[in-house]
């Protein structure tokens, strides 16, 4: 079978351009675990997956739920008798239950500080699609949202790949905690209208990945302040609200605009996900809820392009509806990620690296400032290529997330068991303490790799999805 | 501060602001009325007789043995020790178990004679956003694609609206039984060059809705010889290849192309979606079949907005690998639409009703013309509007589907019981007795 080749002339501009973001250096650390996934029994050498962020430590409570609550399936004896209506119906406005039971949900994950109204609830495909669902709702192809930096990587794909949108980054730095300031906001504002972009809003992370802090209520009043002044949108991805183990308490955008006088509420929109508090990346439960009527219309019709499957919509509904189970899962599932998250710290503390002090996410943003030997982009991945390829270990750089200062690395630490996390910090220690040992001057390290930074075709022969956990999770005991 | 300042509302996107979606076309009064009387057995049988959505209902209860007999393997399992593994999963390669079943799956439906690779399935949340994925792949804003009239009307939204591509009809009409002439490919081709509109596919639906016909073998073969001078791609829409009443009559392009050695065959993209063989619409599982590899890599991307639950995947891989379950359900299937197709025929044929000779799908294309008072687009929404509010049955107008001749309307049959069916024919009856009075 003779395929492809000529025709790629015939492609659109959308399907031949990088925005998709697979050609970044950001995958070689994906590749090098495939290639060589760690494995406590098979493969105890292997490379640790530090650069995914998922939440894994409360399946336990959530399979005794599914044990105990067979109706909420409808291919159960229990259930099957829903099967045929929850087949059929696809209706965009998404199942009333399923709606009141995120509505409620949401509300709990926020103390119960904000009603959330489930009229106001548009489903898309998870936050990736939820995201992009926003951006045709509020930008033109062209016009831009400013963005905080540092960000997940993932949004120059999913607010501009097919929007034509563009990104304005907005920076901070460790100089003051990465604090988002007024005057940085005014300052990109503006030299935007001097570039003659159209900026048609702000888009944060509140908890913040990479940061894994939650804003203070100021500063969110000061970002609802700015947005309704200039008359433009505000966005809020709430993905990690769930995943907040510490002081401060969590304030969501839905709370401040309760008590900014003269709001312009129409202006504020949330996105939310299933995939970091619940653990549940594969069900693609994204949403899109708005305080702008146009925009719940709008973004409603456009929800029938990511649908969440009924099958989903009706378990879920049972599940999050389910107050004692909520209640419960979600105080447990603060609780063992502030252990987990604790007992990284210690270890890293042991051999004096510091991080960002954090109260909420699933990893940790850590300050390797100290291996460099320059404060540069280039001595940042020279570093990372020597976790990856020697300690084993794929942690993010700072510079994949936009961040403006060297240094900084992500690494996740809820996407695994006790044992795994030891075997990582061991890692760490013995790397850190070898490379603490040599006479300052001497060049720390000595890179040995074949890897290259330079910019390639992705290796379209080995094609994995950046998502993607891997059979191969060091979670999967082999049966 | 004193006063109120009166802002100007920032603006929303254009995207937002078009009327592109298509809610707002008046197509929409015949699901008013329904909803706001909808037909009930007992306790409204006087109501509004819903006929204007294409759903397959007639065979849910072989789905429902199946899960009866087989609930261990649909769900994950006693204590659900494959809960975490399949909750985790979102690689947008999708299930691989899930898609060698629907290669299998496709393979099945077309008897045998076409083979399908599981690597070329990209899955994506529905048809729906399988063809707007496509769009965004072979075509630019302001590009167009070709399209033979009549057509889904939700193509008008899946196509063009955030898209921002084009439709040119493919002009077809009642005297050769609505089959796309070479002509009227080529005046379509003309008519979007005098427009200045690039053309980048023909996109077909193959059996069509709303004809509920398949599409001739020779057309096929011209349509690919078309695409193929043209330099541009092909589109099958194939939603409703399980839905073919005798197996033999379908030709799916992908046969055509395998006939062919698979030469050009990377301009040619196949979709398909199990909301209407397996009547699952709720369960958002489309595909994309392309023969093309960098529209498979960009498409398994793009893929990232709109991917299939895992929880259906998995329910649904351990169902369609099943060939036993699969070869039974989709004889059943067939067996099922066909007696309703026939069921239907006959009531109208009875009342002096024609309908175009069809061989597919979950709905009749009915005649209506000779009814007409004008011969007009008018005159056929007058029809429709009295068939709304005095008969009472929600069917969809040939207009809504952009067919180019007046009278022509879509009736579907496989969304009720057959008593429904019969009370909606039985109305139908009286009115064509009251219209003969008249």
């Amino acid at each position: 079978m003779v395929l492809g080749g000529k025709s790629q002339q015939l492609l659109s501009k959308i399907a031949t351009n990088d925005k998709h973001g697979e050609n970044s250096p950001y995958f070689d650390g994906w590749k090098a675990y495939d290639r060589n996934p760690f494995h406590p029994t098979n493969n105890p050498q292997g490379v640790i997956q530090m650069g995914l962020a998922e939440n894994q430590l409360c399946f336990d409570l959530i399979e005794e739920w599914i044990r105990n609550n067979p109706k909420a399936s409808i291919c159960t004896p229990e259930g099957l008798h829903q099967f045929r209506n929850i087949a059929n119906f696809q209706d965009y406005h998404g199942l009333q239950e399923f709606r009141n039971a995120m509505a409620n949900f949401m509300s709990k994950v926020r103390g119960g500080r904000v009603r959330f109204d489930p009229e106001r609830i548009l489903m898309s495909g998870g936050a990736t699609g939820a995201n992009e669902l926003i951006m045709f709702c509020l930008a033109d192809p062209g016009d831009a949202f400013m963005i905080p930096t540092p960000f997940y990587p993932g949004f120059v794909r999913d607010l501009c790949w097919r929007t034509g949108m563009q990104l304005i980054p907005v920076h901070s730095d460790s100089s003051n905690n990465f604090k988002i300031t007024r005057e940085a906001l005014e300052a990109a504002y503006k030299k935007a209208k001097e570039d003659n972009i159209n900026v048609k809003g702000l888009i944060i992370t509140n908890p913040s990945n990479p940061l894994g802090t939650t804003l203070d209520k100021d500063t969110l009043k000061s970002l609802v302040s700015f947005t309704n002044e200039k008359n433009i949108h505000l966005v809020c991805d709430e993905i990690y609200a769930a995943t907040v183990f510490s002081s401060p308490n969590y304030v969501s955008v839905a709370e401040v605009i309760q008590e900014v006088e003269h709001c312009k509420r129409e202006l504020i929109h949330v996105i939310y996900s299933l995939s970091k508090d619940m653990g549940f990346p594969g069900f693609r439960v994204g949403i899109v809820y708005s305080f702008n009527d146009e925009v719940v219309n709008c973004g409603r019709k456009m929800s029938s392009f990511g649908l969440v499957s009924s099958q989903t919509q009706h378990m879920l509904a049972s599940m999050l509806s389910d107050e004692n189970f909520v209640t419960r899962f979600l105080k447990e599932n603060s609780r063992r990620l502030e252990k987990r998250h604790d007992k990284f710290m210690k270890g890293l503390e042991e051999v004096n690296i510091t991080r960002f002090p954090s109260n909420a996410g699933l990893f940790c943003w850590m300050n390797l400032k100290s291996l460099l030997k320059e404060p540069t982009f280039e001595d940042e991945l020279k570093l990372w290529r020597v976790i990856i390829h020697e300690v084993k270990l794929n942690v993010s750089p700072g510079s994949s997330f936009n961040c403006s200062e060297p240094g900084w690395f992500r690494v996740c630490f809820a996407n695994m068991d006790d044992e795994t996390v030891d075997i990582a910090l061991n890692r760490i220690r013995a790397f850190v303490g070898r490379e603490t040992k040599k006479p300052l001057g001497m060049k720390r390290w000595q890179p040995n790799l074949s890897l290259s930074f330079s910019s390639r075709m992705f290796d379209e022969t080995a094609v994995m999805s950046p998502h993607s956990p891997i059979p191969t999770s060091p979670l999967v005991r082999a049966t | 501060m004193g006063f109120e300042i009166e802002q100007p509302c920032v603006e929303l996107s254009k995207v937002a602001v078009s009327e592109t979606h298509g809610e707002d076309s008046p197509y929409f009064a015949g699901w008013k009325a329904y909803d706001e009387n909808p037909y009930d057995e007992l306790t409204n049988s006087s109501g509004v007789i819903q006929m204007g959505l294409a759903e397959n209902q007639v065979s849910f209860d072989l789905l429902e043995k199946y899960l009866e007999e087989n609930s261990e393997a649909s769900t994950w399992g006693k204590g659900a020790p494959g809960f975490r593994e399949n909750a985790l999963f979102q690689d947008y390669h999708g299930l691989k178990t899930f898609r060698t079943a629907m290669a299998s799956f496709m393979e099945q439906i077309r008897g045998g004679r076409a083979k399908f690779f599981p690597d070329r399935v990209v899955l994506t949340a529905g048809a729906t956003a399988a063809n707007e994925l496509l769009t965004f792949i072979l075509a630019n804003p302001g590009d167009a694609l070709l399209v033979p009239t009549p057509y889904y009307p939700g193509f008008d939204r899946d196509l063009r609206w955030r898209t921002g591509v084009n439709i040119v009809p493919i002009h077809c009409d009642s005297s050769n039984n609505f089959q796309i002439t070479p002509q009227a490919l080529e005046a379509a081709y003309q008519a979007a060059e005098a427009k200045n509109t690039k053309v980048r596919a023909v996109l077909i639906t193959n059996p069509s809705n709303p004809l509920g016909a398949t599409i001739q073998r020779s057309v096929l073969e011209n349509l690919l010889d078309f695409v193929t001078r043209k330099n541009i791609h092909l589109v099958s829409d194939e939603i409703y290849s399980g839905s073919v009443f005798s197996s033999s009559e379908f030709v799916s392009v992908a046969e055509i192309l395998e006939a062919r050695n698979y030469k050009n065959a990377e301009r040619v993209h196949i979709v398909y979606s199990l909301s209407k063989d397996l009547g699952l619409p709720g369960f958002r599982v489309g595909t994309i079949y392309s023969y093309n590899d960098k529209v498979v890599t960009t498409a398994r991307r793009m893929s990232s907005f709109t991917l299939i639950s895992s929880q259906t995947q998995h329910l649904l891989a351990s169902m369609l690998s099943d060939k036993k379950f699969t070869e039974n359900y989709i004889e059943t299937n067939r067996e099922r639409l066909r007696k309703r197709y026939n069921m239907i025929i006959e009531g109208l044929k009875s009342v002096g009703i024609e309908c175009l000779k069809g061989n597919a799908g979950l709905f009749c294309w009915m005649n209506m013309s000779p009814l007409l008072e004008k011969k007009t687009r008018e005159g056929e929404l007058e029809l429709w509007n009295a068939i709304v509010h005095e008969v009472r049955l929600n069917i969809s107008p040939g207009s809504s589907c952009h067919c180019s001749e007046p009278g022509w309307f879509r009736v579907c049959f496989a969304n009720m019981s057959e008593e429904t069916l019969e009370v909606a024919l039985e109305r139908i009856r009286s009115f064509m007795e009251r219209i003969k009075k008249e």
